[in-house]
């Protein structure tokens, strides 16, 4: 308690100071007894809630993906061993989630080729090397481009992105995995910079001070001693802004096309997990029949991905965390 | 119900119109046609907004007045193919000049899509790019959805490929299927035709929800076979534009109606009716006069027979029908014989719910729309 009485003796007035700090008048034992337990249990549902709609959708997605294996004409083998994704297409149907998980994988690649050396270097500038008043208009900025509707970006990657990346090089396709990912990296640029950013931020001064102290440069100072005692954030940075690739919808939905293929050439067209479960849900199968159960398989799967994700950037947190007191 | 006075004000412009209107006890009607400001003004003053029935006018070449009527409100939900969606957001437009207070919402979730949310009463009217199928027909008799059928253009299904495409002057229906089809599945143009260049085909196709999927594919694979897997599909037919028209070597297709809104950017290819031996393209006298066969089909809309004794969905059904001719046109569509208009008008007039389509043991039937679309073949 920081106003704490001085100079007082008698209980009389100590019991007044503490009414006037706890608010009004004496109130019974038990009323406050249950305000408390009103109040404890108002903060666990609250808690609970949250826990209990992930709890739901994880049920949901379980529930329809064991549906989705118990149609005929799937099986798991098909479904973890096929790079064939057709649920729609040709003679045979055939599932083979691989075909979508390389085109999330080759979007996520490009993405993350641009986002996390170009996020990194922009936090590093804001944080050792840009004066006050630079870094208090650059950093809002910049995150400005995490507040642009993802649809925005989607047709800026469609319409502008693709048709320069088409004068450069002619066997660009309309669709293709390249300028969505480019799209998406751009999206992820905020997140990478501001989260590394505040794990630069967050190292003490008196190791920037000692650097100094030993003669070191700016650069040396950053390089040897700042971004080694950030590593910890800035790969939990980089884990978030991969999740949030892998989970990116509206932009390759509108820029990457809806051809599922495995290949490694980001010109060509591909499809992602998300972008099928777009394709899926805005209309494109008209029965409850097995492509409709497919979207929750390829939802689960997804969701399995960016969970493993998150478990092992906890990991990682926890092995490179450097504490100083 | 007390009688009322009706007092009739009309202003004839140019065409001498013969009104039919059958009206026992009709209280409010008012027929509208598109935006031009001549014409026939009506005016029923009597009771608003109690059950009316319905009643028609066969008043193609008649114009309405640019009058609002800001009494009728309510909504209009409709969804279904995106072949069919120029149309009804034509119809939708005019319409809400003339009632602003209704609310006309049009989706497009593909005819496939359109009918899983039609059959199951959610809304008020589907667009459609082919007849109802067999199982959507059992889907809505087990909803207890009843609907009129009612078609309102031809359409020309387009197969297009890029403006730059120099060697594609055109396409027999062989050629077609050796692009489209599972078993051949032509990788590069020269597997079409010898002395066509080395590149490779890029095929940008309607999503396999979407009528006019389902159209192409019986006619280029059959009822059993399929197409080819490797197509990028898309139930929205602009993304198909900007996919044929970014790669000279792409090939698509859909309605002739986005060809027509994008002729500057993509290539109809004339089609070898099988009959004539000759390169048809598509136009409006080719597709009318079915000398671009395989490719000319109706299109058509599924009306809910509940929703239509809503006021707002009267209006705009007899709206829609009024005008389709003309609208079918101005979206770069065809209209259909007077007689169909004629018929259509008499499904709702006599309340004749049904199928067409359909034999009554649940079969396809299938023949041109002046063959099929008689009052004997109803079926529900």
């Amino acid at each position: 308690m920081s106003t704490a009485p001085t100079s007082v003796t008698d209980s009389q007035n100590l019991d007044d100071r503490a009414r006037e700090i706890l608010g009004g008048a004496r109130r019974s034992l038990a009323a406050v007894r249950a305000r408390e337990v009103a109040i404890y249990g108002l903060l666990i549902a609250s808690g609970l809630f949250s826990l209990l709609v992930t709890a739901a959708i994880v049920g949901v997605l379980f529930t329809e993906t064991l549906n989705f294996f118990r149609a005929d004409e799937v099986t798991v083998s098909n479904f973890l061993g096929s790079a064939k994704w057709n649920p729609l297409l040709g003679s045979e149907k055939s599932f083979g989630i691989w075909a979508l998980v390389s085109g999330t994988l080759l979007v996520t690649a490009v993405a993350m080729a641009i986002a996390l050396p170009l996020g990194l270097v922009t936090a590093v500038y804001l944080s050792e090397y840009a004066p006050a008043r630079v870094r208090g208009v650059l950093k809002p900025l910049l995150e400005i481009l995490a507040g642009v509707p993802t649809v925005v970006y989607g047709f800026f990657a469609l319409m502008t992105i693709t048709p320069w990346l088409q004068w450069m090089n002619s066997d660009v396709n309309v669709f293709n995995a390249l300028s969505g990912g480019i799209a998406v990296g751009i999206l992820c640029l905020p997140t990478v910079c501001s989260l590394a950013e505040d794990a630069l931020q967050a190292v003490p001064r008196s190791l920037r001070d000692a650097a100094y102290g030993l003669g070191g440069t700016r650069f040396d100072a950053t390089i040897k001693v700042i971004l080694p005692a950030a590593t910890s954030g800035i790969v939990s940075a980089f884990l978030l802004a991969i999740a949030r690739a892998i989970g990116e919808t509206m932009i390759v939905a509108i820029a990457c096309g809806s051809r599922p293929q495995v290949t490694a050439d980001p010109r060509d067209e591909i499809q992602t997990m998300t972008g099928f479960m777009v394709q899926m849900a805005g209309g494109d199968v008209s029965n409850f029949g097995t492509e409709y159960y497919s979207m929750y398989a390829v939802a689960f799967s997804l969701f399995m991905i960016t969970l493993s994700l998150t478990m092992v950037g906890n990991l990682v947190r926890f092995r490179f965390r450097e504490t100083y007191e | 119900m007390k009688s009322s006075r009706h007092v009739i004000r009309i202003k004839t412009r140019r065409i001498v119109v013969s009104l039919l209107v059958s009206s026992h006890q009709t209280n409010f009607l008012t027929i509208h046609t598109l935006d031009t400001g001549y014409g026939i003004m009506k005016r029923f003053f009597g009771t608003l907004f109690t059950t009316s029935i319905l009643a028609f006018s066969m008043s193609l070449g008649l114009v309405a007045d640019a009058q609002v009527n800001l009494q009728l409100q309510g909504k209009v939900d409709i969804d279904g193919s995106s072949t069919v969606y120029p149309i009804s957001e034509a119809a939708a437009a005019s319409f809400t000049k003339k009632f602003p207070n209704v609310n006309v919402n049009v989706g497009v979730s593909g005819t496939g899509g359109g009918f899983k949310r039609f059959t199951t009463g959610a809304t008020d009217i589907s667009d459609a790019s082919r007849p109802i199928k067999d199982s959507e027909f059992a889907a809505a008799k087990a909803a207890g959805v009843a609907f009129y059928e009612l078609p309102v253009a031809y359409d020309g299904l387009t197969i297009v490929v890029h403006k730059d495409n120099d060697w594609v002057d055109h396409l027999t229906v062989d050629e077609i299927k050796k692009i489209f089809n599972a078993e051949t599945a032509a990788k590069s143009w020269s597997a079409v035709r010898a002395g066509w260049p080395d590149n490779e085909i890029k095929i940008f196709a309607p999503g396999t929800d979407s009528g006019t999927f389902d159209y192409f594919k019986e006619v280029v694979a059959g009822k059993e076979g399929s197409l080819r897997d490797d197509m990028s599909t898309s139930e929205d037919d602009n993304v198909l534009v900007t996919g044929v028209s970014g790669s000279p070597n792409a090939i698509g297709f859909f309605g002739v109606a986005y060809y027509e809104e994008n002729k500057e950017k993509l290539k109809a290819v004339p089609v070898v009716n099988p009959e004539l031996g000759q390169p048809v393209s598509p136009t409006s006298v080719t597709i009318e006069n079915g000398t671009y066969a395989p490719f000319s089909r109706p299109l058509f809309i599924y009306v809910n027979a509940k929703s239509l004794r809503r006021p707002e969905v009267k209006q705009f059904v007899t709206f829609y029908i009024t005008n389709a001719a003309l609208m079918a046109k101005q979206t770069g569509y065809v209209a259909l014989p007077p007689s169909i208009y004629q018929e259509v008008t008499d499904r709702c007039r006599k309340r004749k719910v049904g199928t067409h389509y359909l034999t009554p043991e649940h079969n396809k039937r299938s023949g041109p729309v002046t063959e099929v679309y008689k009052a004997e073949n109803l079926v529900n």
